[in-house]
Formats: structure tokens, C-alpha cells, sequence
């Protein structure tokens, strides 16, 4: 009897300070409750009922509509090549700085410039292009000097490839922060290894360092594809709606119910999330692998 | 000769890429220079009252945000180190959510939610405001958390909490005069980066029909044609000041990375 007992007494006490410890993130939890579970879960519950507030599955068929469905591939495009090339421009351009030869002091300028500029967005970025290369921007005008007037061959600011040229202002600097440390993580000792059974500087690139860097690479330029994607402040400001995007029409969903049905406004949203935690689950599978040569 | 055809390659792209930087910045300046009389543009955009007032509230709102991450976020790392290690990866997996929700699907939902009853926190001002500081807090939980997680791994929040309790201190003396100075380096660089985020951003705010300096510089650009440029650039200032304030505290610890959230 008294053993029972005494077996019983610690058995019952760590259950018992486990849950009073969990109520200590009681704030926390009933925050995420109340700005991201709410919000989402009123998007998730929306996008299954029509007008009528029935039940249905129409929503998600209804995204194949080709305004929808074109706007889902335009945001597709638009961020999938800002990643590609953002990713390989600011890896060359962080190889460029760290192992490139170049003075330290450019280094550690980049990586603050790189922290300004990533962060440098939506509106004022958006304004500083149309300065740079709109119709009166300084650089068609000094194109315009010498006889090109890229206006004339098609090109405007305004356009996809316009949005393009402007996410990777911060698409580039993302990735220059991101990859600096796994490049910094190449030890000199793989080099040397690979120097002494004479290897090449080639060789070396293709069977050692990039195999090593290529998880981290990819998985950034998936993180910046991301980035891109749920940009919404750029796009508004610079095309004013012209071109179509999701985060476009979903602000134009929000503004008012130019869809006619808000189901589909919510469809259209999940749509988003489910995009963006792809690309994250697929990133964080990269991010494992890369770091089992980070010891 | 090899290694110096290299070199200049490097060269190379390292121009490029002060280039590409630099020549819209150099635009934005040219065309705000050419305001007549010269530094108008500045002058004038300076003397609109409406710049200061969206400013001054966007100041005020990423200050709110600033403390009420905190205030949410340094007790619950700090509780989940101490006390529920097995929350870890659920509190994780939470704060990284905003990677997945834009800010555009957020304030959406957000919106949706809260313009009707129970809770019509956009019938009012004050409850749009609070709204927005909820919507600041969400995207500041990945950055924030981490640096916070960070922080206290750094220090042996064992000890420190032991040796404060053997003397007596209760859980808030805890955290506000052992726990937090401990984590300056980390509170402040987060501190600087969601200011620098709530500054520029223009979703959330824009939805929320906030008076705040994102929305302003937008409506400005639809009224005026050469102060909306010396108010992109004095944007850029700004946030190149809160980024110099990040390199300036942290420069003693290991490289970081500031990864933001309102494109």
C-alpha cells in the first residue's frame, strides 16, 4: 500500500507542473489565436461556401478561370525569375566580395548595403524607378540622348519585365545575405585537399564546393521566390493594377467584392498560402541537407 | 595570370552591382533636384504638415510594436528555454507562419474578422491602430523570436534565474532586470529592424486606412511630381539609419541576418 503510494507521488507530480508550465504561454498562444489562427481560419471556412453559404468545392475549381488562373502564373513568373537571377547574381556577387580578392572594406559595406536594401521596398522603391527608368526617368533620357528611345521599342517600366528589373533590388541583396555565411563556411582544408590529387580551380567548383553549396543555393533562390511572390506594395504602386497578380487581386478583393463572389476572393487567398508553404517546406528540406556540412 | 583575369572579373560585378544600386538612388535625387528654386522639393515636402503627422504616427505605431513584441516574445522564449523545452517546435513552427501568410492574405483576414461584430476593431480608430500593431507584431515574430531564442542561448538562463531566485526576485523582476539586459544586443537590433520594416510598409497600413507614412507617400505621389522623390529618398534615409544601428550594436557579435517582410 504505502509503496503504491510512494510510486504514485512523483509519477503524479511532473504531469501536474507540465500543464501550470504551459500556461505560461498562454499570452502567446492566445495571440497567434486571435491575429493569425482567426484571420485564417475565417479564409479557410470562406473559401469552402458559395454565396449562398453552402458547403462546396467551386471556389478552388473556379481559380482555373483565366483572369484567376493567369494571374496565378503571371505571379509565378514574375517571382520565379527574380529568384533565378537574383540567386545567381548575388552569389557571384558575394563570391565576388569574399573570395573574389576584392578589399575587406567593400565586404562589410555590401553586407550593410545589403541590409538596407533588402529591406528597401514597396512604395518609395517602386517611385525610385519610375525616376530611374520611366518615360522621364534619368536613364531614358540619357538613352534618348544618344538615340535610343526604349520607350519606342517596347519597353516600359510599367511591364512585367519593368516589375522584374525592380524586385531585384531586393531579391539580390536577400540572397547576398543569406549565401555570405555558407560560402564563408567553405574551409580552406577541401580546397587544399582537393589541390593536393590535383584537382583544378575548376574541379575543385565542380565536384566540391558547388555539390556542398548547391542545397543552400537552391533553397534561397526557393526563399526569394517566395519573397517575391507575397509582395504586394511594389506591384501596387508601380503598375497601379496594370498587370495582373495575385496580391493585386486579392487588394481588389479586399477594397470590394470585384470577383462577385467572396468565396473565390478567399479560394484565391488559400491559394497564396499554399504556394508560399510549398516553397518554405521545400526550402527547409534544403536548409537540413546544407547543414550537415556545417559542423 | 589566371588568378588576375579573375580579379577583374570580380571587379566586374561588384560594378555592376553599384550600378544597378546606386543609379536609382542618384535618379530619385536628380529628379528631386530639379524642383525649382533648387532643395524646393525637400523643403516643401518637409513643410507638409501631413508628412510629420504620418511619420510621427508611424513612428508611434512601430514603437507600440516594438514593445508589445517584446512584451509577448522575451517571456515566452524565455519560459520555453526555462520551462517547456517540448513547446519549442510548436512556438517555431507559430512564429514562422508569417513566411507562409503575406502580409496582403493577412490583413485580408484580419479585415474580414474584425469589421463586424463581436469585435469591430475597424469601426474605430483606435481599434484600426490596434489592428495594425497586431498585423506589425505577426510580421515581426519570425525576426524577433529568433533573435530573442538567440540571445538567451547565449547566456545560461539557468544560472542567471536560480541565482535571482535564491534573493528573492519574482518572475517579472526576473525578466525586466536580469533576463533583458542580458538580451540588449539582440532586443535592439530587432527593435531597429521592425522600425525600419513599419516605416516603409504600405499593406497592412494602406488596408487599414491608416495615416501612415507608406499610405502618404503613395497619395503624395499621385498629387505632386518632385517631392514624392525627396521623400523616397529621405525613406531610404531612414532606413539606412536603423540598418547602421544594427551594424553599430551587433558589431561585437557574430554576422546575422536581417531578413524583413513588407514588400
Amino acid at each position: 500500500m504505502t509503496a503504491t503510494a510512494g510510486q504514485g507521488a512523483p509519477l503524479a507530480r511532473p504531469v501536474r507542473r507540465l500543464s501550470w508550465s504551459w500556461l505560461g504561454l498562454l499570452p502567446f498562444f492566445l495571440f497567434a489565436i486571435f491575429f493569425i489562427g482567426a484571420p485564417i481560419t475565417y479564409l479557410v471556412i470562406g473559401s469552402f461556401q458559395d454565396k449562398t453559404g453552402q458547403t462546396t468545392l467551386q471556389n478552388y475549381a473556379d481559380l482555373a478561370t483565366p483572369s484567376i488562373s493567369n494571374a496565378f502564373l503571371t505571379s509565378i513568373e514574375v517571382s520565379l525569375v527574380t529568384a533565378v537571377i537574383g540567386g545567381i547574381f548575388g552569389f557571384l556577387l558575394a563570391y565576388a566580395v569574399i573570395l573574389g580578392g576584392l578589399p575587406r572594406v567593400l565586404r562589410d559595406a555590401l553586407m550593410t548595403f545589403s541590409g538596407v536594401a533588402s529591406n528597401f521596398a514597396g512604395v518609395p522603391l517602386a517611385l525610385a524607378f519610375i525616376f530611374t527608368l520611366g518615360q522621364l526617368g534619368m536613364i531614358t533620357v540619357w538613352l534618348k540622348g544618344i538615340g535610343i528611345n526604349p520607350y519606342q521599342s517596347g519597353f516600359t517600366i510599367y511591364s512585367k519585365i519593368g516589375l522584374e528589373l525592380v524586385y531585384l533590388y531586393f531579391q539580390f541583396p536577400l540572397m547576398v545575405l543569406i549565401i555570405a555565411p555558407a560560402i564563408d563556411g567553405l574551409r580552406p582544408e577541401w580546397r587544399e585537399a582537393a589541390e593536393n590529387m590535383g584537382a583544378s580551380s575548376r574541379q575543385y567548383w565542380q565536384k566540391v564546393a558547388l555539390p556542398i553549396l548547391f542545397p543552400t543555393i537552391l533553397g534561397t533562390i526557393i526563399l526569394l521566390f517566395g519573397n517575391a511572390f507575397g509582395a504586394q506594395a511594389t506591384a501596387y504602386q508601380l503598375t497601379s493594377g496594370l498587370i495582373p497578380l495575385v496580391p493585386l487581386l486579392i487588394g481588389n478583393q479586399i477594397a470590394g467584392d470585384v470577383l462577385h463572389n467572396p468565396g473565390l476572393g478567399y479560394a484565391m487567398a488559400m491559394g497564396m498560402v499554399f504556394i508560399m508553404a510549398g516553397s518554405i517546406i521545400v526550402y527547409t528540406v534544403l536548409q537540413r541537407r546544407a547543414e550537415r556540412w556545417r559542423r | 595570370m589566371k588568378r588576375r583575369r579573375g580579379g577583374i572579373a570580380w571587379w566586374l560585378v561588384f560594378l555592376l552591382a553599384v550600378l544597378y544600386f546606386f543609379l536609382p538612388l542618384v535618379a530619385t535625387l536628380d529628379f528631386a533636384l530639379k524642383a525649382k528654386p533648387p532643395f524646393s522639393a525637400f523643403t516643401n515636402a518637409v513643410q507638409d504638415p501631413k508628412f510629420f503627422s504620418s511619420l510621427l504616427y508611424s513612428l508611434v505605431i512601430g514603437v507600440l510594436t516594438i514593445v508589445a513584441s517584446l512584451s509577448l516574445i522575451v517571456p515566452t522564449a524565455y519560459w520555453v528555454q526555462l520551462k517547456v523545452p517540448r513547446a519549442r517546435s510548436l512556438v517555431e513552427f507559430v512564429t514562422l507562419l508569417p513566411f507562409v501568410i503575406p502580409a496582403v492574405v493577412l490583413v485580408f483576414g484580419l479585415i474580414r474578422v474584425y469589421s463586424q461584430p463581436p469585435l469591430p476593431f475597424t469601426h474605430t480608430d483606435i481599434g484600426s491602430s490596434a489592428l495594425l500593431v497586431a498585423g506589425y507584431i505577426v510580421l515581426s515574430l519570425p525576426y524577433m523570436y529568433r533573435a530573442v531564442d538567440t540571445g538567451l542561448r547565449a547566456i545560461d538562463i539557468r544560472s542567471l534565474t536560480e541565482a535571482a531566485q535564491s534573493m528573492g526576485a519574482g518572475w517579472v523582476t526576473i525578466i525586466w532586470r536580469v533576463i533583458l539586459p542580458n538580451l540588449r544586443v539582440a532586443l535592439l537590433s530587432g527593435a531597429f529592424l521592425t522600425l525600419a520594416i513599419v516605416l516603409g510598409e504600405f499593406t497592412i497600413a494602406n488596408f487599414l486606412a491608416r495615416p501612415a507614412f507608406g499610405p502618404y507617400l503613395n497619395l503624395l505621389s499621385q498629387q505632386k511630381a518632385y517631392e514624392p522623390a525627396a521623400v523616397a529618398l529621405i525613406s531610404f534615409g531612414l532606413t539606412w539609419l536603423a540598418m547602421i544601428a544594427i551594424a553599430f550594436i551587433g558589431r561585437d557579435t557574430r554576422t546575422r541576418i536581417e531578413i524583413g517582410g513588407a514588400h
